[in-house]
């Protein structure tokens, strides 16, 4: 049977790989922005689990709230996405440096 | 053991996918790998037997957000050799990271500190058992504030992607409806009375 820990060990994995993502994809925007739908799916593996091992629905009634806010913050991510590169043709995180002092 | 089996097989694809993310070189199948990375967890997540959820996944996720990255990706005029310029500078530093992550996660749940019992199968669900009247139950009555917030929150999404992309461009013929709507009858016909001019 599939066991908590298989599950624990499946979300950290998931977890640690989008971190890394973030490290090597430092520079693109929108693929900072993939790594962290990764690292939300990871929490999500985590409250299913949790949920269904301790017999409490709570946790996914969780994991609908992170999906809701996880949209949003995709097409708001994006969208500011869009007109960063149609002001600066560039979306280089080293260089959206306008506000800097 | 079936269950099991499939597990293996979903998680293997699941993290294969996730290092495709991470490492794919066009942004375009950074994006594919992500629906695929998506797709093996509604898998897992029906295999735990949270149905709604996993379905919730795959059409939100992969028919809408998923969507919209692909249109991005694809909208935008990406230099893609400058965004991938030192693209192994960091990369220690994130595996290091990534090391840490795992050895962190891995003394919580194997360290036996918190009584958790890791080791042990869910309780089996009875045959009546319905995930989706269960969390229906649960998000309509108890959560119900927060189920509301969160239907603003999506709405005030809708306003701030719609305001932050719009853009009004100089000199295009297009239609402003609302003076259309308001235009009255003496605004747009006028009679002018001219004197008659003899034939000649």
């Amino acid at each position: 049977m599939i066991t908590l820990a298989h599950l624990l060990t499946l979300s950290a994995a998931l977890f640690a790989l989008a971190v890394a993502g973030i490290f090597l994809n430092r520079k693109n925007v929108l693929l900072l922005l993939m790594c962290i739908e990764l690292l939300l799916l990871a929490a999500n593996f985590n409250f299913i689990a949790f949920s269904r091992y301790l017999g409490q629905l709570d946790g996914q009634v969780f994991v609908f709230f992170v999906l809701t806010v996880a949209a949003a913050e995709a097409a708001i991510g994006l969208a500011i996405v869009v007109v960063l590169s149609r002001e600066r043709h560039t979306i280089d995180v080293e260089q959206l440096n306008r506000l800097e002092g | 053991m079936l269950p099991l089996i499939l597990f293996y097989c979903f998680a293997a694809v699941l993290l294969g996918a996730a290092l495709g993310v991470i490492t794919a070189r066009n942004p375009v199948y950074c994006a594919l790998w992500l629906v695929l990375c998506f797709v093996t967890s509604a898998a897992i997540w029906l295999l735990l037997e949270a149905e709604f959820l996993a379905l919730v996944l795959v059409l939100v996720y992969v028919g809408a957000v998923m969507v919209l990255f692909l249109f991005v990706v694809m909208m935008l005029d990406l230099n893609l050799e400058q965004l991938r310029a030192g693209f192994t500078r960091y990369a220690w530093l994130g595996w290091l990271v990534a090391a840490v992550v795992v050895l962190e996660i891995v003394g919580v749940v194997f360290g036996r500190r918190f009584g958790l019992d890791t080791a042990r199968a869910a309780a089996p669900l009875p045959a009546s058992y319905s995930n989706t009247t269960a969390l229906g139950t649960l998000l309509y009555t108890r959560y119900f504030y927060p189920f509301e917030i969160a239907a603003m929150l999506l709405l005030v999404a809708i306003v701030a992607a719609i305001a932050l992309t719009l853009r009004h461009r100089q000199g295009l013929k297009v239609q402003d409806v609302a003076r259309q709507v308001a235009v009255r009858a003496g605004e747009r016909v006028h009679l002018v009375k001219m004197p008659a001019e003899p034939r000649k």
